[in-house]
């Protein structure tokens, strides 16, 4: 078969849909044949990852971590055993999650943006958003722009801390409880944890009507080293 | 390599595109095609690091416009194709796209997946606190160090442990084991005066991306001109 080194200038932007489709069954079922991919191995793997796994487990680990102070030392030391008490299913072997805690004054969030790489394991597989250009080009260097885009404006004087996630490390923010879920138990907790504050591209109101923000100097603590 | 996919600190990609109520997967084909590259890495008909080196070889105007799991097809169809793992003439009237060379492409499927820990243990040359200057290069091949952070000084947070350097490994070049740093860097270091006091950005980092801040006379590599003597 000849082959034409120009394919790709001109396969662009008018590649439907239903052509990708089409490759993607093509090399399904090509390697299927060749005994190199095992159908059933497969649907159950995009089970897990489209049904098993998702933000309702990074939520129900925070929501454990607001209510049980032994469990938050523990996720906060070590969080790949911690998650583990919790018994979602397992990451890919060798990925280590680490877990990083807001506070009034420090705003973590995360990135990658070489790639893609987030925490499946308790997030599941990442929106469009996560994965778009634009926020991996800005996240970096306009990360208070970024979380603005999200609806969340973050006080001056709050330190924000990007984590470009590089190599096989995976990072899952601990967003600060808001105010107004102290009758709140841990199931309902759980339910107010959003996707977009695990990630840090956002924080959480509290349940009902969102009270005014707080404003600097407002009297939480707020060291922290 | 210094590609397209480097996207730290770019400008022009206009407004973060969001969906509410997002599935996990848009269409069947992007179902199928997650497991079939999960799938392929378990069989360790090529790692982790060989696959993410794949995606960055899709010629930049396609990478640009391609859908998140298009880039995953043309990746991975690509690497089987380079390692004869597939033949053109099996596709059957689908034209693949053609990665961009490599310099130093493995020829035999290769046995080691970033997934899996190396065995062993290797010496850590850092601790928490040390300041590091990350190394001033630009690799033809496969780099976890983005163009944003290097010739910059850094402070080391943490060891995160021991893992092969994708540099070898997404070129059949075996498994180097190597510590991997928290590295932090001031928003100041990154983008200049203009940038925020109050902002950082944290990368993890191999430690042969990384150079010990004042090292450069004394262990004769030259220094990059930034380390403060």
């Amino acid at each position: 078969m000849a082959t034409n080194r120009h394919d790709h200038e001109h396969h662009r932007h008018d590649e439907s849909e239903s052509d990708v489709a089409l490759r993607v069954k093509a090399l399904e079922s090509l390697l299927t044949s060749k005994g190199l991919l095992d159908s059933q191995a497969l649907d159950m793997l995009v089970d897990t990852y489209e049904n098993r796994v998702g933000p309702r487990n990074g939520a129900k680990v925070v929501a454990r971590a607001w209510t049980d102070p032994g469990f938050k030392k523990r996720l906060l030391e070590d969080a790949t055993a911690a998650v583990n008490e919790l018994g979602f299913p397992p990451g890919p072997e060798g990925i280590n999650l680490i877990v990083i805690e807001n506070a009034p004054k420090v705003h973590n969030m995360v990135v990658c943006t070489l790639c893609s790489c987030y925490p499946w394991s308790v997030l599941g597989l990442p929106p469009v958003w996560y994965k778009s250009t634009a926020y991996r080009a800005r996240s970096v260097s306009d990360p208070r722009g970024v979380i603005s885009e999200f609806g969340t404006e973050l006080d001056d004087d709050v330190e924000i801390r990007v984590w470009d996630s590089s190599a096989e490390v995976r990072y899952l923010v601990l967003p600060e409880r808001p105010a107004g879920t102290e009758g709140m138990s841990e199931a309902e907790l759980a339910e107010i944890v959003t996707r977009d504050s695990m990630i840090g591209v956002a924080k959480l109101s509290p349940p009902k009507r969102a009270a005014r923000r707080r404003r600097a100097g407002n009297g939480r603590a707020e060291h922290r080293a | 390599m210094n590609g397209v996919h480097d996207l730290g600190g770019m400008h022009g990609f206009g407004p973060i595109p969001r969906e509410d109520n997002e599935p996990v997967f848009h269409a069947d084909w992007e179902r199928r095609m997650y497991g079939i590259a999960r799938l392929l890495m378990n069989a360790r008909l090529f790692n982790l690091d060989e696959y993410r080196h794949a995606i960055e070889r899709i010629p930049p105007p396609i990478y640009l416009g391609a859908k998140y799991y298009e880039k995953w097809a043309i990746g991975a169809t690509g690497l089987l194709l380079e390692k004869g793992i597939l033949k053109p003439s099996e596709l059957k009237g689908i034209k693949p796209v053609k990665l961009n060379p490599t310099y130093s492409m493995g020829a035999k499927p290769s046995q080691a997946s970033a997934f899996h820990r190396p065995p062993g243990v290797a010496k850590a040359r850092f601790k928490p606190g040390d300041k590091v200057v990350a190394r001033n290069v630009n690799p033809a091949g496969h780099t976890r160090l983005p163009r944003y952070a290097r010739g910059k000084r850094g402070t080391i947070q943490f060891d995160e442990g021991v893992f092969p350097l994708p540099d070898l490994n997404a070129h059949g070049g075996g498994v180097l084991p190597q510590h991997v740093y928290s590295v932090r860097f001031t928003a100041r270091e990154l983008w200049g005066e203009k940038a925020s006091p109050r902002e950082s950005v944290s990368l993890d980092l191999w430690e042969a991306y990384l150079e010990p801040l004042n090292a450069g006379r004394a262990n004769g590599r030259g220094s990059n001109g930034r380390g403060r003597r």
